[in-house]
């Protein structure tokens, strides 16, 4: 056991050692990679292929930027991802507050039943619908456009049973009232119900936000041609072109270009996110 | 339907005392029903067409022998699924998976708990490296595996740098099918682990604190108290964890896809199911009956899950 006097020698040392090293080692093995990538996305072919490993770049130089971008059309992947990722979110979160609210708060006699076939919903995962999913897309003509992105992913267990659940823990007393004032279904929903709602949507978007930025599986699969392919499918054909070793400094700025903005969007809202991402895990 | 959409009052009225006593047509609860429907069916609809209808597809196509883009197809039964387990590929690739998804799984939650006890100790910065350790669950798995395998490379990575330090040659990590395996597991740990951690943090801090100091006054060191008594309080966040990474660990492709491309001793089922499709083959048929497979997997953990937590893995 520790002595119980807080500034005695043992005790900074035991601190350090059990709290703090561990801590920073942890946070150290993340970042180290990422900051990797950043420096190297400044190093021009000389400072890679070298035997003897240069950790700076010789000065912030962004031509594998530019490289990068124009190997490839990178603004239009940018303007693709920002379509996909806005439009998805944005129809998904929708859709998720209108079904969560119904599933709560509207009179339907089947309504068990519907809630158990979104919950298995969630458990069925993407990618072993790929294949008849394509099929289905590309006999629509959704082959290379955003549409035919968007469109397979819109339908929301994820979103309806996370605000579900927490439409359940609103006290009926509110929605009463407003019963009882004459409020139709319409005005409860946003007067009141997405109002006092504000973090649990936010975290619904949040972590919609970011797996629909990320999603790649459905986009390698449905999109062939440049004019359609967003960021983490354009960084594979700037992979199969750069990738002889000599363009790792471009692939770096690539890869950068995509990796960022997410990585701003945790910083700023991580709460939110890690919030989301870990429901369901202390049900006790 | 059974219950009449319909509104006839005088219907309602003749038919005696047993429905009369349930108004369940009244004008506002047609309302209600047509509401519920209008607010519903968008996502419903969405689901049953998206994921429910593919599943009945893939057995479909799984009975085909067909090219996609082809035309036609006749169907074979379940020769499909006769070929794939007769094959040297049913092995090698159920092998795969099995490692993948065991070694991710142990790694992850093993370091994840190690992790979580430095997060719960109480010195400052614990916030910030709780965010810092859960970011790489949120990157794209392209842009987390291009910067992995440039440190993996053999000639110019960081990694061979270091090994040359230490006098040693790198290893083929992209040309030989195990060690390709390994350094895909290396960075699928790298990137799940924080998703472990975070959990485990919460479970950590919600264990009760009461009987922790009961047993630190009782004179139990910390590593006594941490096997005897945190362990087993932590078992249904253990189990919750054991599902949830091992289903996520089955549908790993990013990383994948981008340092193994040709699946070279990296060929899990979702990985194979994808290559024999969209790879140089296009056997639709074969691919869907590997993902038929594949979702059967899924199927028993989830209902295992589903079994298991009705019967809580709990103490309190």
């Amino acid at each position: 056991m520790s002595t119980h006097r807080p500034f005695s020698r043992a005790n900074i040392v035991q601190t350090i050692a059990g709290g703090y090293i561990p801590l920073i080692l942890a946070t150290l093995v993340v970042f180290l990679p990422l900051l990797w990538m950043i420096l190297s996305s400044f190093k021009q072919p000389g400072e890679i292929i070298t035997m003897d490993l240069k950790i700076l770049p010789e000065s912030v130089n962004l031509e594998n930027y530019n490289i990068a971008m124009t190997t490839v059309p990178f603004a239009q992947f940018f303007l693709n991802s920002t379509i996909v990722t806005l439009v998805g979110a944005t129809i998904k979160v929708l859709l998720a507050i209108l079904t969560a609210y119904a599933l709560v708060f509207v009179r339907f006699p089947f309504k068990n039943a519907i809630f158990v076939l979104i919950l298995v919903a969630l458990m069925v995962p993407p990618q072993v619908s790929i294949l008849p999913n394509y099929i289905l897309i590309a006999g629509m003509g959704g082959k290379n456009t955003l549409w035919g992105i968007i469109l397979p992913g819109l339908g929301t267990a994820f979103g309806t049973f996370l605000l579900r659940q927490h439409f359940m823990t609103l006290p009926a007393s509110i929605l009463e009232s407003a019963e009882i004032d004459g409020a139709g279904h319409w005005r409860r929903l946003w007067r009141i119900v997405v109002p006092v709602s504000v973090p649990s949507i936010a975290t619904v978007a949040l972590v919609t936000v970011v797996s629909e930025w990320n999603d790649y599986i459905w986009p390698l699969i449905i999109t062939d041609r440049p004019e359609t392919m967003t960021l983490p499918v354009g960084l594979t054909l700037l992979q199969n072109s750069e990738g002889n070793g000599s363009g790792w400094g471009i692939l770096m700025a690539g890869a950068v270009l995509v990796i960022v903005p997410i990585l701003v969007v945790f910083a700023a809202l991580q709460r939110y996110i890690v919030a989301g991402l870990t429901q369901g895990s202390v049900t006790g | 339907m059974t219950r009449q959409l319909t509104d006839r009052p005088a219907a309602v009225a003749e038919a005696g005392p047993a429905l009369r006593r349930r108004p369940k047509w009244s004008g506002r609860t047609r309302r209600d029903f047509f509401v519920f429907l209008a607010l519903a069916l968008p996502n419903l609809v969405l689901i049953g067409v998206f994921t429910y209808l593919p599943l009945i597809n893939n057995i479909y196509y799984s009975t085909l022998d067909w090219t996609l883009g082809s035309a036609s197809a006749t169907v074979v039964g379940l020769d499909n699924y006769v070929t794939f387990f007769t094959s040297a590929d049913a092995a090698k690739v159920l092998g795969t998976t099995a490692v993948f998804t065991l070694v991710t799984v142990g790694g992850s939650m093993v370091l994840g708990l190690l992790i979580a006890l430095a997060l719960n100790s109480k010195v400052r910065g614990t916030t910030f490296a709780r965010s810092a350790v859960f970011a790489p669950y949120v990157l794209s798995g392209v842009g987390v595996g291009l910067v992995w395998l440039f440190i993996f490379d053999p000639g110019y990575g960081v990694l061979a740098w270091v090994l040359r330090g230490l006098g040693q040659q790198s290893p083929q990590w992209i040309n030989d099918p195990q060690l390709s395996l390994v350094m895909v597991i290396i960075v699928y740990v790298w990137k799940n682990l924080g998703y472990c951690a975070v959990v485990y943090l919460a479970g950590l801090q919600s264990l009760p604190q009461d009987v922790m100091e009961a047993a630190s006054l009782d004179g139990a060191d910390g590593f006594r108290r941490f096997l005897s008594m945190s362990v087993p309080l932590l078992s249904p966040t253990t189990f919750f964890l054991l599902i949830t990474t091992m289903l996520s660990s089955l549908q790993a492709f990013d990383l994948i896809r981008i340092m193994t491309p040709l699946g070279n001793g990296t060929s899990t089922l979702i990985y194979e199911a994808y290559l024999q499709a969209f790879g140089a083959f296009n056997r639709a048929g074969y691919s869907a009956s590997i993902s038929v497979v594949l979702f059967a997997i899924l199927l028993i953990i989830t209902v295992l899950q589903l079994r298991f937590v009705e019967r809580k893995v709990h103490y309190s």
